[in-house]
């Protein structure tokens, strides 16, 4: 595959630099660390900060999710590697509006012993960090265990709606039962159908042969729960949506928010053939779809493969992701 | 042979450890592809070798691993990030106080090395990662702590040992959790550089025991 490099150990800083000058007006570096995107309007005094990091090549997560109503400040890793404790310091530190700061990230061994880092240090600032682990995959461990999953696109209804609980005003503790909230709501599936390589690595990171997909995939990679047969968009559809809903054991009637991403290599047109077939089987599990989105939202570098993500919606759920929006990768709702 | 090391002057301990990482490069690259993401040695001898430039020609052994592990918690992400430098930070604080290294002073700093890596991450024997190398070392130092020579000896075989006991292991935590039986045959690049890092400090501090 050919692709558009410079010197591979680059890609990070001049994958941040492009997107701080393509969206100046709503982000901007952190003074002394180019790994920290905050928002324009950041710190806002007296609202809880949001903070959340993770590694690159996730685009546009986490930095696109960077702006007013949802992410005050992000820390940026490596490719696929979890940011430094000293960048989560620094994005607490820059999202602190003086009430306290929310750090919302996903559930991997890297990311936890940063932001856990992160935490002590600004906790000798005076700051008052809260976190919020994302474990909405549901292939990644059983039920039983769900401390264990990992955090994928779910993370997004989870930046979507703490941020806009912060945005109304609410106290941390407020802002934090919200966002786990709503990421208990939340359950993912991944399936993968092509790997995807490391610019710096040069081969693939894990190899799914020519003619199967693999079920429950990861973000970098990380096992399926099954290697089939490549099926039929429809047969992969109504696969997925049983995993999640399966999962989920959601009473009849209850109103859901939809996330299909693509994996960074699939194009949009087969996501919503996926969408088509998920949404007529949603419905005839007896949910009723509020709202749905469709698109690269949360990638995995050139995966090929798609990820789904169903919410469960109550009144305050449904109020906070229609609030008011302005980051580069979600707009108003 | 003295049975204790100054700490003042016994920074280049540590540039030497770091040179060696960095020499490594490559191979620790190698192994950590064929089961992992194939970036241990790029971002080990980052962090090492950006260290090696900050320590003083004159530094104590205890500013230099202080430096090395501000630079790793800092600079490195991912996990090998905050694990190195809880590692280094935690055997810093130990000795930050002592004039001399002994033999017990040496085992209290690498089992205190030890539970900082603990306090961060959640890795037991037997998980095919560097805490395989690491544990048996600080068993073998604390069971020599009456002889240093012996000791320093003792405890770089033991993680060396620590180590080639990784490549049966089938790994369970990590991104090489993955290949699951596939991960057998492939030594894990932490127990790896884990195992060179404690070679060294041995392989040095056995020099500054000579020179009394």
């Amino acid at each position: 595959m050919q692709r558009f490099l410079n010197d591979p150990d680059d890609i990070v800083d001049e994958t941040v630099r492009g997107f701080v000058r393509a969206h100046a007006d709503r982000v901007r570096l952190c003074d002394g660390n180019a790994r920290v995107v905050v928002a324009r309007d950041a710190p806002v005094s007296g609202k809880v900060g949001i903070v959340t990091g993770g590694g690159s090549g996730h685009e546009p997560a986490f930095v696109g999710y960077t702006g007013a109503g949802m992410v005050d400040a992000t820390a940026i890793g490596e490719l696929f590697s979890s940011p430094t404790a000293k960048s989560f310091h620094d994005a607490i530190k820059a999202a602190d509006g003086g009430a306290g700061v929310v750090v919302l990230y996903g559930n991997y061994a890297g990311d936890n012993m940063n932001v856990k880092m992160a935490s002590r240090m600004a906790a000798k600032d005076g700051v008052e960090v809260l976190t919020v682990v994302a474990n909405d995959d549901v292939s990644s461990a059983p039920p039983e265990e769900r401390e264990k999953r990992r955090g994928v696109a779910g993370e997004i209804f989870m930046w979507k709606i703490g941020g806009a609980k912060a945005a109304e005003g609410a106290d941390a503790a407020a802002v934090r039962d919200a966002a786990q909230g709503a990421i208990d709501a939340c359950r993912s599936v991944g399936v993968g159908l092509a790997p995807c390589t490391l610019p710096a690595v040069g081969h693939p990171n894990f190899s799914i042969e020519a003619g199967t997909m693999e079920m429950g995939i990861g973000h970098h990679g990380e096992p399926g729960t099954s290697v089939t047969k490549l099926g039929t968009a429809d047969e992969i559809a109504s696969e997925m949506t049983r995993i999640v809903l399966d999962d989920h054991d959601l009473p009849s009637g209850t109103e859901v928010a939809v996330l299909v991403s693509g994996l960074g290599a699939t194009p949009r047109g087969e996501l919503y053939v996926l969408y088509d077939r998920m949404a007529r089987d949603i419905e005839d599990r007896g949910l009723k779809i509020h709202k749905a989105y469709v698109g690269d939202y949360f990638t995995s570098l050139e995966m090929v493969g798609a990820t789904l993500t169903v919410m469960a919606l109550d009144d305050e759920r449904k109020r906070l992701l229609a609030a008011s929006t302005d980051c580069p990768a979600f707009g108003a709702a | 042979m003295m049975a204790s090391f100054p700490n003042a002057g016994s920074g280049g301990i540590v540039r030497d450890i770091a040179a060696v990482i960095v020499e490594n490069r490559a191979y620790l690259s190698e192994i950590d592809g064929k089961i992992g993401d194939g970036d241990h040695g790029v971002n080990m001898a980052k962090g090492f070798g950006r260290a090696a430039e900050r320590i003083a020609p004159d530094a104590s052994l205890s500013d230099a691993l202080s430096t090395l592990s501000d630079v790793l918690m800092s600079e490195i992400g991912g996990s090998m990030g905050p694990l190195y430098g809880m590692f280094f930070a935690e055997m810093s604080e130990t000795v930050a106080q002592d004039t001399h290294i002994d033999g017990a002073r040496f085992a209290a700093m690498l089992r205190a090395g030890l539970e900082g890596i603990e306090a961060v991450g959640a890795a037991k024997v037997g998980d095919k990662t560097m805490i395989d190398a690491l544990v048996p070392a600080v068993e073998a130092a604390e069971a020599n702590r009456s002889d240093i020579t012996a000791q320093l000896r003792e405890v770089a075989s033991a993680a060396e040992a620590g180590r080639d006991s990784t490549t049966d292991m089938v790994a369970k935590l990590g991104r090489a959790a993955r290949l699951g039986e596939r991960s057998r045959g492939v030594p894990d690049a932490g127990a790896t550089s884990c195992a060179l890092i404690l070679r060294n400090l041995c392989d040095g501090a056995a020099r500054r025991l000579e020179q009394g």
